[in-house]
């Protein structure tokens, strides 16, 4: 998919959309594409968001289509749920190996020997992870990928008209937005419909669950689970229009920042992705690939998190990862 | 003695003192990890009563010279929760009563008790009803059984159920009783609201011979397995998978729910056992519980000899100051030593519905998680 002029990744909206000053500031005009298919059944409440936009929009609807898809397509639907099930079983098994390599990464953390030795293992510990991340992206890719050969969308109906519907929307519209929401169900309806592939040079605007998704890598995290605790993890890859970033969300409710060890952790598991937490007020310009400008905090491979993070470039002061160029 | 108690035992021993220090506290007297239990009256002597395993059960209150205010301070670490009663003896006669002076009362089947609540411990706030929650509902359903004949269920549907989805089901012991105590369907409504928990068709199942019928009894499971589950399935859309399936229940209950699982393993994917009355022996096959508990200590003696894999998901908790934490203790390295994935809390309580009501929130969010994770609006 050719990579959009302008992209821009905002934090949470709340009560206090920010996303119509960006509308503004880019100068999009409308109508604007909308897609809030995150919200799922609530896609459709979408009166104040549109609002928001302060310009005129149409809702791509792509959670009802999606519905739509599955009364009428039964075989198609037979196949979409079980390739479905077989992801969240693998994130399942995926998830249970980092459980895995958390817990001897903990108990060598406290062996009695030399400090060096220990910082060496710790690497090693986080090249495991990243190990276990890259295999989990490629394996939900050849998932998708395999069943991508077997149904092709123009011979299943009615997908193949609503992804028709879409694409003559949106060559209707000046740009794209794409709310927050249930991240995966955005994922997968974004895929169903094909709309990047239709965005062509457009702007996109696009928050949370919006933002994460148009990643290479869309990553799960909460630092404060109900049950105690977790570690991150990798959902699947994104649609890379936005390569080499990690977008965190609602990073204050969900991520210690004063937590030195696990941020750095983390920002070593993601490099030489730039990890960035982005709360309400929060905002990414992305022009031709490039960051433009910037308002967010940075987890750094040091422990930090940098709060006045303002889109300087991302380096690397050690050589510690297999594969890392600094 | 704590400095209130000490103000009063050496200050004026007028009503009028004793009066402004009724006024002046409130009670069971609460600082750092000290707990003064006051009652006001007369009396040959007060008790405390409590149920705290490794503490003597009954306590005496000691009277302040001149006054009518008796008070006994215990220890308490930081989060405990005890529910007690005090006995006052008059005429040589003892009467237990719940504590005047404490507004926290826990019910269960048997009355109320008074709850103490030590520092550091809060009643959690998604036990109580959120007005801005969706709530589901609870229909009472009949079935007949071949096994039991007929017997009613509670069914919990949760808010915006929709018949195109398909659901996970829990099945609960003890149900009705969740319910009541422990605010099971109030819990369910507010963490589904706020994402922690699937959406999910629940069970309410009561059983009017608990004691037998959740002993390892093979008709239970049978009844649970081959007729209740299929039967809710035929009602309402609730998964096949196992991941899908979740077994719980307390004390008895928790019993019967590794017992279904162990009689119907790849059945239950998840099971959540809170206080489990896992009696064992090392030798021998009598156990100090009475016959109630006979085979219930052949089935966990059984397995612990040969631990097998009953389920995917184990979530165990127990108080410490009930005495089935050896039981429960014992059983988890059993659990885990067969690959299950099995989660073990204890808390600083006892084997009470409030409790078990406390520990909701931890298991069923790793068991039957909602989409909190996925959700980044």
């Amino acid at each position: 998919v050719p990579a959009p002029r302008t992209i821009a990744l905002l934090g949470p909206q709340g009560a206090t959309p920010d996303v119509g000053a960006v509308v503004r500031e880019l100068g999009i005009k409308g109508p604007i594409a909308l897609v809030s298919a995150g919200y799922q059944e609530r896609e459709s409440d979408d009166a104040e968001l549109v609002a928001a936009l302060g310009v005129p929009a149409v809702n791509l609807t792509l959670h009802a289509r999606g519905k739509h898809v599955f009364k009428h397509a039964p075989e198609f639907t037979a196949a979409y749920q079980a390739r479905q099930q077989r992801l969240r079983h693998m994130q399942g098994f995926y998830r249970t190996r980092l459980d895995g390599t958390e817990d001897a990464a903990r108990k060598i953390s406290l062996r009695y020997v030399e400090p060096e030795l220990l910082e060496q293992e710790e690497k090693v510990s986080v090249d495991q992870f990243r190990h276990m991340d890259n295999d989990h992206v490629e394996r939900c890719q050849a998932v998708r990928a395999a069943f991508d050969r077997a149904w092709s969308p123009d011979n299943i109906e009615p997908l193949a008209k609503h992804r028709r519907e879409v694409r003559e929307l949106m060559a209707t519209t000046d740009a794209l937005v794409i709310s927050g929401g249930h991240v995966a169900s955005l994922l997968n309806r974004l895929q169903l419909f094909d709309v990047l592939g239709n965005v062509g040079a457009k702007p996109i605007i696009a928050w949370s669950a919006g933002a994460m998704v148009l990643t290479d890598r869309v990553v799960l995290f909460h630092d404060y689970p109900p049950y105690g605790s977790d570690i991150a993890q990798v959902l699947d890859a994104g649609f890379g229009l936005v390569p080499g970033f990690v977008v965190l969300p609602d990073a204050r409710r969900r991520i210690n920042l004063d937590a030195q060890a696990g941020i750095q952790r983390f920002a070593r598991r993601m490099a030489p992705a730039t990890c960035v937490a982005m709360d309400h007020g929060a905002r990414l310009i992305f022009e031709d690939g490039a960051v433009r400008s910037a308002r967010a905090t940075r987890l750094t491979t040091t422990g930090e998190a940098e709060r006045d993070w303002a889109g300087e470039p991302t380096r690397f002061s050690t050589p510690y990862l297999h594969g890392i160029h600094v | 003695m704590t400095p209130q108690i000490a103000a009063l035992v050496n200050g004026p021993k007028t009503r009028e003192a004793v009066d402004a220090f009724m006024a002046a506290n409130t009670f069971p007297i609460v600082s750092g990890s000290s707990c003064t239990f006051v009652w006001r009256g007369d009396a040959e002597a007060v008790h405390l009563k409590h149920w705290v395993f490794g503490l003597p059960s009954s306590q005496q209150l000691q009277r302040v010279e001149g006054t009518d205010v008796w008070h006994l301070t215990l220890q308490l670490p930081e989060g405990s929760r005890v529910e007690y009663k005090l006995e006052i003896v008059r005429n040589g006669h003892g009467e237990w009563i719940q504590d005047p002076l404490n507004q926290y009362r826990a019910r269960d089947p048997f009355g109320a008790n008074s709850v103490a609540h030590s520092t550091g411990y809060a009643v959690p706030s998604w036990v109580h009803p959120d007005p801005t929650a969706a709530k589901g509902h609870v229909d009472e359903i009949w079935i007949d059984s071949n096994t039991f004949g007929r017997r009613g269920f509670g069914l919990y549907i949760p808010a915006r159920f929709r018949r195109s989805r398909t659901y996970p089901v829990l099945v609960v012991h003890d149900g009705h009783d969740y319910m009541r105590y422990a605010s099971l369907t109030t819990i369910l409504d507010n963490l589904i609201d706020r994402l922690e928990i699937a959406d999910a068709i629940v069970v309410l199942t009561s059983s009017p011979d608990r004691l037998k019928e959740y002993a390892d009894d093979e008709r239970h499971a049978k009844f649970l397995t081959e007729e209740l589950v299929p039967y809710v399935q035929r009602l309402l859309p609730i998964s096949d998978a196992p991941q899908n399936r979740c077994l719980m229940g307390a004390s008895f209950g928790a019993v019967a729910s590794l017992s279904t699982a162990y009689r119907y393993p790849g059945v239950y994917g998840r099971l959540l056992l809170q206080s489990g009355s896992f009696a064992f022996t090392d030798i021998g096959d009598r156990n100090p519980r009475g016959p109630r508990f006979d085979p219930i200590v052949a089935m966990i003696n059984r397995y612990r000899a040969e631990p097998t894999v009953v389920s995917e998901k184990v979530f165990v908790s127990v108080g410490m100051y009930e005495s089935l934490i050896y039981e429960n203790r014992s059983l988890v390295p059993v659990l885990m030593s067969t690959g299950m994935d099995v989660r073990y809390v204890e808390a600083r309580d006892g084997h009470n519905w409030e409790n078990w009501r406390d520990r909701l929130r931890d298991g069923l969010s790793w068991l039957l998680p909602g989409p909190f994770l996925h959700v980044y609006e």
